[in-house]
């Protein structure tokens, strides 16, 4: 029996709702799950206080303090040289074999598994350069994960700038450097932006390369040279060694939340300035 | 227009030379130090490749490749290194992983481009873009919290699996295979479609026959760049996986990754131990690598297609 065009159709486009449904429902239930059983506990005493007994009970303010160390850091390191790259590769060289092993660097630094840059980052900058665990090995290292992300995006915004803008700039004498920096580079920001927007989440959530790099100390990092527990770390630590489910909830009610915003604000970012996202 | 252009710095190089000099000169500059910027990302490729070989082939001289990768004795304490039920468990778990990721990954994309109107993609993408951003060590807690349990009381078996790995894994790779795969959906020209219809095709005959045709070598690429994603990922199985030593015999029986192996025993490894995770390293980085290359291969032919098209 052969089935009719229409209704193989009309079986097709409803399993692939079907499948675009399931989808959306396991992120809806994931937030729901973490959010309905931390939101609870979660209060202004979670956030300000320390943990004690392990994190038995008090707080988190050391491990949010430790991400935000660690994330801002490495996306200041991460920044301005992976824009540096984008704008040689669209605004100061040719297409050659110099832009292609350019590219095929940043393509491979992005399928490397964060594992791999947890046992580099040990080895390389907590022993060979002596930095110890510490906050600053965490942060290059991550630096180094999210570079591929700044590039692309960066390069991605910098070539959607129309040719006009840079025909006028020259056409108004300024040299290069003043055309990139002043007329490229500002309009291309939002697109910019995007990318150290969501390079921001995914060192929030790193949690293997952070686990080998940063260690796991859970006092408040007095400098950037001491170890930090990040709070990915401390939710993976309290929920597997079962030392306290009600923290790892609100632990995780808070990376929920932040990873929330953070993409919320990257997505109002694209359409806001960028067009269709 | 190139020679107005040329002009300017002329007549200001007649007036101050020196200024106009030194001008040229930073101009210089800032090439040279944009290009030494620009090597940063395939230095720091440079710098990870030789430092965990560094570190890891050593110990493989030492046992030997054959033996580090084909013996299932792995006890670290008295010298035996061998990786085969690691290999084994990293490859069962990101096959599963594989054909979950590909079915619903794909499928999304397809919607997203041809089916789907406007206002849903408008919730839909930036729903999947969510959902690559939800941290690993939340979805391993959502594996362990549900689907563990779930899969021990109805399927048997210890419940920490091949099984709830490849699950979990797969609704990691869902979002890379999707937003690659729509890229590559969206890159088929409007003609062919509109060319199907005209003869009289269906709208599901002209995804499967014409869109997925064309676009073939771009999913394959998504597919291969989700499936780096699976072997790579730590954390989430870590926590479902069961992390026995022993190679698995049935998707219900727990495994141990390569990752999982490293992370596992970083912590407390010295010496040989020590060596002999860089060395899973190595050989994880390897098959990240041929991964990778293939995907880069694939996408690269696509480009050029397209080109030839023009």
């Amino acid at each position: 029996m052969r089935i009719a065009p229409s209704i193989t159709q009309r079986i097709a486009v409803s399993i692939m709702w079907t499948l675009a449904a399931v989808a959306m429902g396991v992120l809806a239930f994931i937030i729901t799950y973490i959010l309905w059983h931390g939101l609870p506990h979660l209060s202004w005493a979670f956030l300000t206080e320390s943990p004690k007994s392990m994190g038995r009970e008090g707080g988190v303010f050391p491990m949010i303090v430790g991400t935000l160390w660690v994330t801002m850091l490495a996306v200041v390191i991460a920044a301005p040289v992976g824009v540096a790259t984008a704008i040689y590769l669209t605004e100061y060289t040719h297409e050659g074999k110099m832009t292609a092993a350019i590219r095929f660097g940043a393509d491979c630094l992005a399928g490397i598994p964060s594992i791999i840059f947890g046992l580099f980052g040990f080895v390389f900058f907590v022993i060979t350069l002596g930095m110890g665990l510490s906050v600053i090995s965490g942060a290059l290292t991550v630096a180094l994960m999210v570079l591929p992300t700044i590039i692309r995006t960066s390069e991605e915004a910098i070539r959607a700038v129309p040719r006009a803008y840079r025909d006028v700039a020259y056409g108004l004498g300024s040299t290069r450097w003043q055309m990139v920096t002043r007329v490229v580079v500002r309009s291309a920001l939002p697109g910019i932006a995007t990318g150290v927007v969501l390079s921001v989440g995914r060192s929030i959530s790193e949690t293997a390369a952070v686990m080998l790099t940063a260690g796991s100390a859970l006092g408040l990092p007095q400098s950037i040279f001491q170890s930090s527990r990040t709070l990915s770390l401390h939710f993976y630590i309290l929920s597997r060694e079962g030392i306290s489910m009600t923290n790892a909830y609100a632990t995780a009610s808070v990376l929920i939340i932040a990873i929330m915003a953070i993409n919320l604000s990257a997505y109002w970012l694209m359409r806001r300035f960028v067009g269709k996202a | 227009m190139s020679t107005m252009r040329a002009q300017i710095p002329v007549q200001s190089a007649a007036r101050r030379p020196l200024l106009a000099r030194r001008r040229l000169d930073s101009e210089r500059v800032i090439s040279w130090v944009l290009f030494l910027m620009a090597l940063s990302a395939l230095s720091g490729l440079a710098v990870i490749t030789a430092f965990i070989f560094k570190e890891g082939i050593p110990i493989i001289a030492k046992v030997g490749l054959r033996r580090f990768i084909f013996s299932s004795h792995w006890y670290p304490l008295e010298g035996e290194f061998g990786i085969l039920p690691m290999i084994v468990g990293s490859l069962m778990v990101t096959a599963g992983a594989m054909v979950i990721g590909m079915v619903f990954g794909l499928g999304c994309a397809i919607l997203l481009t041809q089916y789907c109107p406007p206002r849903m993609v408008s919730i839909i993408k930036p729903a999947i873009e969510l959902l690559a951003g939800i941290p690993s060590v939340v979805y391993g807690f959502i594996g362990v919290a549900i689907l563990v349990p779930f899969i021990r009381d109805y399927l048997g078996g210890p419940g920490l699996s091949v099984l709830a790995s490849s699950i979990v894994l797969g609704v990691m790779m869902l979002p890379t295979i999707t937003s690659i795969s729509v890229d590559a959906l969206r890159a088929v020209p409007k003609s062919y479609i509109e060319g199907s219809i005209a003869l009289g095709a269906t709208e599901w005959q002209t995804t499967h026959m014409v869109v997925l045709k064309a676009a073939r070598s771009g999913i394959v690429a998504a597919v291969i760049l989700g499936m780096g994603r699976a072997v790579g990922e730590t954390m989430a199985v870590i926590m479902v996986a069961g992390n026995t030593l022993e190679l698995p015999h049935s998707i219900l029986d727990p495994v141990r990754t390569l990752t999982s192996n490293i992370a596992l025993e970083m912590g407390y490894a010295a010496g040989d131990h020590r060596k002999a995770l860089f060395a899973t390293g190595v050989v994880l980085f390897v098959i990240i690598m041929v991964l990778n290359t293939i995907a880069l291969r694939v996408s690269r032919r696509r480009s050029k297609v397209k080109v030839l098209a023009k």
